[in-house]
C-alpha cells in the first residue's frame, strides 16, 4: 500500500460520505447523556425532532447506564443529563455539577420471568415478597450488575426483601454486567427472571419465553429527571440551548410529546413535569 | 434456523432498499476505518521500516512489546482516549469526544500496533534479499526504508488489510469514545451493538451480514489488485 | 593522455574478518591498481565473496583496513559513488528495467536528462533496449544479470566488484554478460571479479589473485599464473585437486 493508493482510497471514502445526508452536520448541538433504557424505548427518536423542529437545536443522544451518564456529566462531557435515580441526581446536583434537577416524567420498573414461572410470582402485587420467592425457589435472576439505574433500583427491592443476592451471585443470582437489552436477552436465553422498566420491556423484541409477572407495586415506580450540567463547574457546557431542552420538555409541548409517545398502543412515560 | 434466515432477508432488503439510515452508517463506518487505516499506515509503516533495518540494545524488547499491543483490548484503548478527549481529560478543550475524529484516533491506535509488527517482518524479509545491493548502491537507511516499502507494497497492502479488518470490526473503543450517538458517531458495529440490546436480533445478525460483506468486497478488491500486479510484475 | 583522479589504488592491510571467532579471511595485505581486470581465484570457501564485499565496504573488517588511497578519495560518499558491485544472484527491483537502471542514478542525484541519457546507452550496451518497459523480475536470470550490468554500466563506477556473475547462467548469457564487462572494462572501470570458472579467468584476467582458507596465497599476471604456478596450492587448484574438497577446520 502506498501513499497515493492510500490518498485515493481516502479520497473515495471521504467522496462516498459526502455523497450523502449528513443529518448530523448541525453546527447548534448539545450533547444529552441519558441512559440506554430511555434511549432503547425509542422516546428520544419520537420526541427529539419536535424539539430541533422547535428550536433549531440537535440533540446528540449518548446513552449509557445511569452511573456511567452521571460520571460523563461530572466530567463535563455532556451539556444535560436525563437519568432515572432520584437520590444520585440529588447527589449531582448537590456537589455542584448539575444546576438544579426538575421531574419530568415517570414509568415503573416490573419483574419479568419464564411463562412457567417456578418461583410462583405471577399477580404478586409486592415486589419485595415476589423476590423472596424467586430467591426460596433458587429460581434464575439475571441482574443488570452495572450499577445503572435499574440495578440501584433492584439492589432497593433486594434490600426491602431482606435478602443480600450478592452471597448468591454466580449461582441463582447472575449479574450480566451489562445494558438493560442484553441482560434481557440474556434472561430470556437463561429463562431467568428480570428488573426492567417498562419502557424496554414494552419495545423489546426478543421476549422469547418471558412474560410480566409483577407490577403495581408503589416501590416500582420509576421517576425521571433532568438537570443541566453546572457551566460554572465546565464553562464549555451550552448553558442555554442546555436550558431550552429542559425548559420544552418541561413545557406543554414537550410533555405532551411524551405522553403521546407509544408502542403497540401502550404509552410508556407518564409525563408529570408539573405535578 | 429460522432467525438466522430472517437475518439473510434483513441484510439483503437493508441492501437492496438502499435503506437511507444504512448508507448513512455503511459511509461513516468506511470514513472512520479508512481514514484510520490511511493514518495508521503513515505513522506504522515508517516504524516498521525502521525497526526492520537497525539493531540496537533492546530491540527484541521493543519487537515484543509490540507484538503484545497487537492484541491490545479496544475497551482499554477506548477508555485511555475517553479519559483523554473528556472535558476533565488533558485534551479536554479539542471537544473531540463524541466525534468521528476521536474514533479514528482510538482505531488508529488499535492498528498502528499490527500494522508496525507485520510489516516490520515484510520488510525484514525484503532487506535480506536486497539489501545488500540497496547498501552497494549507497542508499542511505531512510532512501532504503523507502525503497522497502515500495518494493513491499503487495505484502504491505496485506498489513495494512489485517490493520482495516481489526479497524473495521472492533466496537469498544469506538463506542466509548464515539458514544453511538444516531447520525454522527453511529457505525456498523455499535448499531449492531445496539440493535442487540433492543432485543433486534435479526436486524443486528442482518446488519453483521452487510458488515461482512462490505469486507469481503474491500478485501477481495484487494486481492484481485494485487494478484494482477503480482502476475504483471514478476512478483 | 593523463586519466582523471580516481579512488585508486585499493590498499588492504592486515585484513581479518572473522566470525563467531572464527577466521575467514587471515590478514591479508595488498594493492589493487587501476588498469589490470583482477580476478580473484580459489576453492570453495576460500573466501573470494567475502573479500570482495570487504573491499566494497559492505562488511566491516575485524581487524586490519580497506582504504583508498587515490587522489579522488575523499568522504565516504564519494567513495561510495566511485564503486559499484554486481552479485552472483541478480538482484532485481519490481519495477520496469529502465526504472531498475534509474533506480541508483537517482539515488547519486542525477538529474532526469542525465538519467535518460545513460539508461539509454547501458539498454543498448546490454542488448536490453526492448525489455526496456517489462518487469524487472519476469526476465530470465539471464535476462536479469545482463540488467544487472546494464546497472552497473549507467553507474560509470572507477570500480566494479563481480561475485561470479556467471554462475548460473547458459553459454549465451555468459557470453553476453562477459562483453558487457569488457565494454565497462574499456571505459577505464577497474574490474575486480570472482568466478569459479577457469576459461572465464584465463578469458577476462589480466592478474590473477588466488585465495586459499583465507589467505592470499599467490599473486601473479594471469599468463603467468596459469602457465607456472608459483604455490603447491595454486598448482593443485589448477590440477582440480582443490576446488571443491571440503576444508578440514583448524587445519594449518
Amino acid at each position: 500500500m502506498t501513499v497515493r493508493n492510500l490518498i485515493g482510497l481516502v479520497a473515495v471514502a471521504l467522496a462516498i460520505t459526502a455523497a450523502t445526508p449528513a443529518a448530523g452536520a448541525a453546527d447548534r448541538y448539545i450533547t444529552l447523556a441519558s441512559t440506554t433504557s430511555t434511549d432503547n424505548s425509542g422516546l428520544f427518536d419520537a420526541i427529539l425532532p419536535r424539539f430541533e423542529a422547535a428550536t433549531g437545536i440537535a440533540v446528540r443522544v449518548v446513552a449509557v447506564g445511569t452511573g456511567q451518564a452521571l460520571r460523563l456529566a461530572e466530567r463535563g462531557d455532556a451539556d444535560v443529563l436525563f437519568v432515572h435515580h432520584r437520590p444520585s441526581e440529588e447527589a449531582f446536583v448537590a456537589a455542584g455539577y448539575g444546576v438544579e434537577r426538575f421531574d419530568i416524567m415517570y414509568n415503573d420498573f416490573v419483574i419479568v420471568g419464564p411463562t412457567a414461572d417456578p418461583a410462583g410470582i405471577v399477580g404478586l402485587g409486592d415486589a419485595a415478597a415476589a423476590l423472596r420467592r424467586i430467591a426460596a425457589a433458587g429460581a434464575l435472576f439475571a441482574s443488570r450488575g452495572d450499577d445503572s439505574g435499574t440495578h440501584k433500583k433492584e439492589r432497593s427491592l433486594w434490600q426491602a426483601a431482606g435478602i443480600d443476592p450478592a452471597a448468591h451471585s454466580g449461582a441463582w443470582y447472575r449479574e450480566t454486567g451489562s445494558g438493560m437489552g442484553a441482560t434481557l436477552n440474556t434472561a430470556a436465553a437463561l429463562d431467568a427472571y428480570a428488573l426492567t422498566d417498562r419502557g424496554t420491556w414494552i419495545s423489546f423484541n426478543n421476549k422469547a419465553g418471558l412474560a410480566l409477572q409483577v407490577e403495581g407495586d408503589p416501590r416500582l415506580f420509576n421517576q425521571y429527571g433532568v438537570i443541566l450540567v453546572n457551566p460554572a463547574r465546565h464553562p464549555h457546557v451550552k448553558a442555554a440551548d442546555g436550558q431550552a431542552l429542559i425548559d420544552w420538555l418541561r413545557s406543554a409541548a414537550g410533555q405532551a410529546a411524551i405522553g403521546e409517545f407509544r408502542i403497540a398502543g401502550e404509552r410508556l412515560f407518564t409525563p408529570n413535569a408539573a405535578d | 434456523m429460522h432467525d438466522l434466515s430472517e437475518a439473510l432477508g434483513t441484510a439483503a432488503w437493508l441492501i437492496l432498499s438502499l435503506d437511507r439510515d444504512l448508507i448513512e452508517i455503511v459511509s461513516l463506518s468506511l470514513r472512520v476505518s479508512l481514514t484510520a487505516v490511511a493514518v495508521a499506515a503513515l505513522i506504522g509503516l515508517p516504524i516498521a521500516g525502521a525497526l526492520a533495518l537497525s539493531r540496537f540494545f533492546g530491540r527484541t524488547v521493543v519487537l515484543s512489546g509490540l507484538n503484545a499491543l497487537m492484541g491490545l483490548p479496544p475497551v482499554v484503548v477506548g477508555l485511555f482516549l475517553y479519559l483523554m478527549f473528556s472535558r476533565s481529560g488533558p485534551l479536554g478543550a479539542l471537544g473531540l469526544l463524541f466525534t468521528p475524529t476521536a474514533m479514528i484516533a482510538a482505531q488508529v491506535l488499535l492498528i498502528v500496533p499490527i500494522i508496525a509488527a507485520l510489516g516490520r517482518q515484510v520488510i525484514e524479509d525484503l532487506w535480506a534479499d536486497l539489501g545488500e545491493q540497496l547498501r552497494s548502491f549507497g542508499a542511505r537507511r531512510r532512501q532504503a526504508i523507502g525503497t522497502l516499502l515500495w518494493e513491499g507494497r503487495l505484502a504491505l497492502l496485506t498489513v495494512v488489510l489485517a490493520g482495516f479488518g481489526r479497524a473495521s470490526a472492533e466496537v469498544g473503543a469506538v463506542m466509548i469514545v464515539g458514544g453511538n450517538i444516531d447520525h454522527v458517531t453511529r457505525v456498523m458495529t455499535t448499531a449492531i451493538a445496539l440493535e442487540t440490546s433492543k432485543g433486534n436480533l435479526s436486524l443486528a445478525m442482518g446488519l453483521g451480514l452487510v458488515l461482512m460483506t462490505l469486507s469481503l468486497i474491500v478485501n477481495g478488491g484487494a486481492f484481485v489488485l494485487q494478484n494482477a500486479a503480482r502476475r504483471r510484475s514478476g512478483g | 593522455m593523463t586519466a582523471p583522479p580516481s579512488i585508486l589504488p585499493l590498499v588492504l592491510d592486515g585484513l581479518v574478518f572473522a566470525v563467531a571467532g572464527r577466521p575467514l579471511i587471515k590478514s591479508i595485505t595488498c594493492r589493487l591498481e587501476r588498469g589490470p581486470r583482477t580476478v580473484i581465484l580459489g576453492p570453495n570457501g576460500a573466501g573470494k565473496s567475502l573479500l570482495l564485499r570487504l573491499c566494497h565496504g559492505l562488511l566491516t573488517p575485524t581487524a586490519g583496513t580497506v582504504s583508498w588511497a587515490g587522489a579522488a578519495a575523499g568522504g565516504r560518499d564519494a567513495i561510495s559513488r566511485a564503486q559499484a558491485m554486481v552479485f552472483q544472484r541478480p538482484v532485481m527491483l519490481r519495477r520496469s528495467v529502465a526504472a531498475n537502471i534509474a533506480y541508483p542514478l537517482a539515488l547519486r542525484g542525477l538529474g532526469r536528462r542525465d538519467r535518460r541519457h545513460r539508461i539509454a546507452e547501458a539498454l543498448e550496451v546490454s542488448g536490453l533496449k526492448r525489455f526496456s518497459d517489462s518487469w524487472a523480475r519476469v526476465l530470465s536470470v539471464g535476462e536479469q544479470q545482463k540488467l544487472a550490468l546494464a546497472r552497473a554500466w549507467a553507474l560509470a563506477p572507477q570500480i566494479l566488484f563481480l561475485d561470479e556473475p556467471t554462475a548460473s547462467l547458459d553459454p549465451a548469457a555468459t557470453a553476453k554478460v562477459e562483453e558487457i564487462i569488457l565494454a565497462i572494462d574499456a571505459r577505464g572501470t577497474k574490474i575486480v571479479m570472482t568466478t569459479h570458472d577457469l576459461h572465464q579467468a584465463r578469458r577476462l584476467g589480466d592478474e590473477v589473485v588466488f585465495l586459499h582458507r583465507g589467505r592470499l596465497v599467490e599473486r601473479a599476471p594471469a599468463d603467468q599464473f596459469f602457465a607456472s604456478p608459483q604455490t603447491e596450492e595454486a598448482a593443485a587448484f589448477l590440477a582440480g585437486r582443490l576446488s571443491t574438497k571440503r576444508l578440514k577446520r583448524g587445519s594449518p
